[in-house]
């Protein structure tokens, strides 16, 4: 038996076996062949297999995914069916009598330069398609497992290095139980994977875990951040014990979880989620949501090769708006910077993204991309309760400005004649620790704040959550963020504004005592959560958390504060475990 | 052979998914169908098969240039009025 600690990634408890995700390497050996027929069609056989392949993809993605997900997999069908690049490998099959293998290779590889030579954004992430493809078809010529995962046939806790959006596309989800990487953090994909499916997850917990045989036996405690390899008996039964607790307060939890949360001493809180597509929005109806506090618009930009039309962008938000009927859906505009790769958008790399271009900074030089949004969710909004918030604010004059080009788009609709939702509610998210200094002038020119606690952490700590040597420092526990927090909630509540928070602290459960202290209107949070925060709000008095919360803003560290809520609210530490 | 030329006039000219639905409709016909561009900055002439996503793309073909179709073979006519008639409606793009 052997403990590795690592960050918890995704809180929960799981017994499995192991099953490593290790990508094969493609080695193709360059040699001459006797039969250049007996090649073609060995390529012609690999091709048609190919095709077959990617139908598949396709269909899953459309079933799963997003159309314009799966519109990457027709492109790839396309490039498949290419009669210059099949052309060219055939000639090189006949003339330089290369083997099927090493003429894909090389003609792939020619095509892809090609494509990366235009210096276009759009066309290097076709060149990237290119070899993707010619990947496809030489992984079937040398016999190599589609994915990784193409052998997973049991539950199992996946063990990776880490795990990447597209390494995800293809796991079926109904086979894993749990994540473990050897990097990444508590913000890599895994982890925002991992939670929306409500699984847990441990990163960061060394190479070592690579080694470990599959099947192996393993535990992984999410909440405390440990994989416990190959555990003796007694430690098996202790966390089966644990597991089935936790199912039975689950179950417990979802019996009253479309009810409100409303505290012992009669404060209600309003219990939101923060959802990315339609089947979050499901999710979080499911779970007991009372409407959505953040809805990321991401997914729409990332997974498109140009930018999405207003009228997609309309759709898509309307078939979320529609999940939820009269409940609020807070829609986030775009926050996107040099650190993501959206190519059409021909967005420089800066050297330090997270403090360059994005989000709002970048919409408002780019109306091109802002308005359509704009005007897709004033239209989408008709008939629902739908708000909008900006992210990325660090002044006051900064929302002045994109309050200037919504006008701008509510004037262009009325002359279109086109219908669209009126008077709705304007926010900001709060996440530049200049936007909590000065709360109170821009609780003026809003109607509402959310607080963004990922990102208010690590600029407040000025550690990079993405870097696990400083990770532990992007905490938001600790009281130096908890204090912007605080001072943020007077700013706005003197002005008579109402305040929710859309940050991972939303949903912890030793947060939720500080938070109802200080005063938070609204908490948003990933839909799994939804049914434990409200039960633990409906334990706690409001009043009595107010004590507790200032106790709380005196002490120096997360570990310090985590302890005393759990000794002054011991039900939470039992929750937690 | 049939040849006629055409301004394209959609958003993104012919890429992504408009290059898509004009080779896809080149493979429809049994003729040789070419595509050709003159570069407006370069004045480089520039010729794929219409049939050829990849081809396609290589010709750098943005929002008002010209393009020239040419088809050989014995659908040629059809393959150039229906080409046409995708650039013309500007690929079904509002």
């Amino acid at each position: 038996m052997k403990r590795l600690p690592g960050i918890p990634a995704s809180r929960g408890i799981c017994v499995g076996p192991v099953f490593q995700f290790v990508r094969q390497e493609i080695v193709v050996e360059e040699k001459c062949v006797d039969n250049p027929q007996a090649e073609i069609n060995r390529l012609e056989n690999a091709i048609s297999k190919a095709k077959y392949q990617i139908s598949l993809i396709y269909q899953k993605a459309l079933t799963e995914a997003s159309k314009e997900d799966a519109e990457i997999f027709q492109a790839h069908q396309m490039i498949l069916e290419d009669p210059e690049l099949l052309g060219e490998v055939k000639k090189k099959i006949e003339n330089q009598k290369l083997s099927a293998e090493s003429a894909m290779q090389v003609t792939a590889q020619a095509f892809s330069d090609m494509m990366a030579a235009m210096k276009d954004e759009y066309f290097a992430a076709r060149a990237t398609d290119i070899l993707d493809v010619g990947n496809r078809v030489l992984r079937i010529l040398l016999g190599i497992a589609e994915t990784p995962t193409a052998d997973l046939k049991e539950p199992s806790v996946i063990v990776a290095d880490d795990l990447t959006p597209s390494d995800t596309v293809l796991l079926d989800k109904s086979l894993v139980t749990g994540f473990c990487t050897a990097r990444g953090s508590a913000t890599s994909h895994t982890a925002i994977l991992a939670r929306g499916l409500g699984i847990p997850a441990v990163s960061g917990v060394g190479d070592s875990v690579l080694k470990i045989a599959n099947q192996t036996r393993i535990i992984l405690d999410g909440t405390k951040g440990e994989a416990v390899i190959d555990p003796d008996e007694e430690t098996v039964a202790y966390y089966q014990q644990r597991i089935s607790t936790a199912k039975v307060l689950h179950e417990k939890a979802m019996e009253h979880t479309h009810e409100p949360a409303v505290t012992l001493d009669g404060v209600t809180v309003e219990i939101v989620a923060n959802i990315g597509n339609v089947k979050g929005a499901k999710s979080a109806v499911e779970n007991g949501a009372e409407g959505v506090g953040l809805l990321r618009t991401e997914f729409l930009y990332l997974e498109g090769n140009c930018l999405p039309s207003e009228e997609e962008q309309y759709k898509a938000y309307r078939a979320i708006l529609d999940v939820f009927g009269d409940l609020p859906v807070i829609l986030r505009t775009l926050d996107v910077g040099g650190d993501k790769e959206i190519p059409y958008m021909g967005l420089e790399a800066e050297s330090n993204s997270f403090l360059g271009q994005r989000a709002l900074r970048l919409c408002l030089v780019r109306p091109d991309i802002f308005k359509p949004q704009l005007r897709a969710a004033l239209r989408a909004g008709v008939g629902r309760n739908l708000k909008i918030m900006f992210p990325m604010v660090a002044t006051a004059q900064e929302v002045r400005e994109a309050r200037k080009v919504l006008n701008e788009c509510i004037r262009e609709l009325k002359n279109e004649k086109l219908s669209f939702a009126e008077n709705i509610e304007i926010g900001i998210m709060v996440e530049i620790p200049s936007a909590a200094i000065v709360a109170d002038q821009l609780a003026k020119e809003v109607d509402f704040f959310s607080i963004g606690t990922n990102d208010l952490s690590q600029y407040t700590m000025a550690a990079d959550r993405t870097n696990p040597k400083v990770a532990d420092l992007s905490d938001a526990f600790f009281p130096a963020v908890l204090r912007l927090v605080r001072d943020v909630i007077i700013a706005a509540h003197k002005e008579g504004k109402w305040v929710g928070m859309c940050g991972e602290l939303a949903g912890e459960p030793l947060a939720a005592p500080i938070l109802l202290g200080l005063g938070l209107d609204e908490f948003s949070m990933n839909p799994p959560v939804v049914p434990l925060l409200k039960q633990i709000l409906r334990g706690l008095n409001a009043s009595e958390m107010k004590l507790l919360a200032e106790k709380a803003l005196q002490l120096e560290t997360p570990h310090e504060i985590q302890e005393l809520v759990k000794e002054q609210v011991p039900f939470i530490a039992e929750l937690v475990g | 052979m049939k040849e006629s030329k055409i301004v394209v006039n959609n958003k993104v000219g012919l890429h992504a998914r408009p290059a898509s639905l004009f080779v896809q409709e080149a493979a429809k016909y049994q003729s040789n169908i070419k595509v050709s561009t003159t570069d407006p900055d370069t004045q480089e002439f520039r010729e794929a098969n219409a049939k050829s996503i990849l081809g396609v793309l290589t010709l750098g073909v943005f929002q008002g240039m010209e393009i020239t179709i040419r088809a050989e073979g014995e659908d040629e006519e059809g393959a150039v009025t229906s080409l046409l008639a995708l650039v013309e409606k500007n690929f079904g793009e509002e």
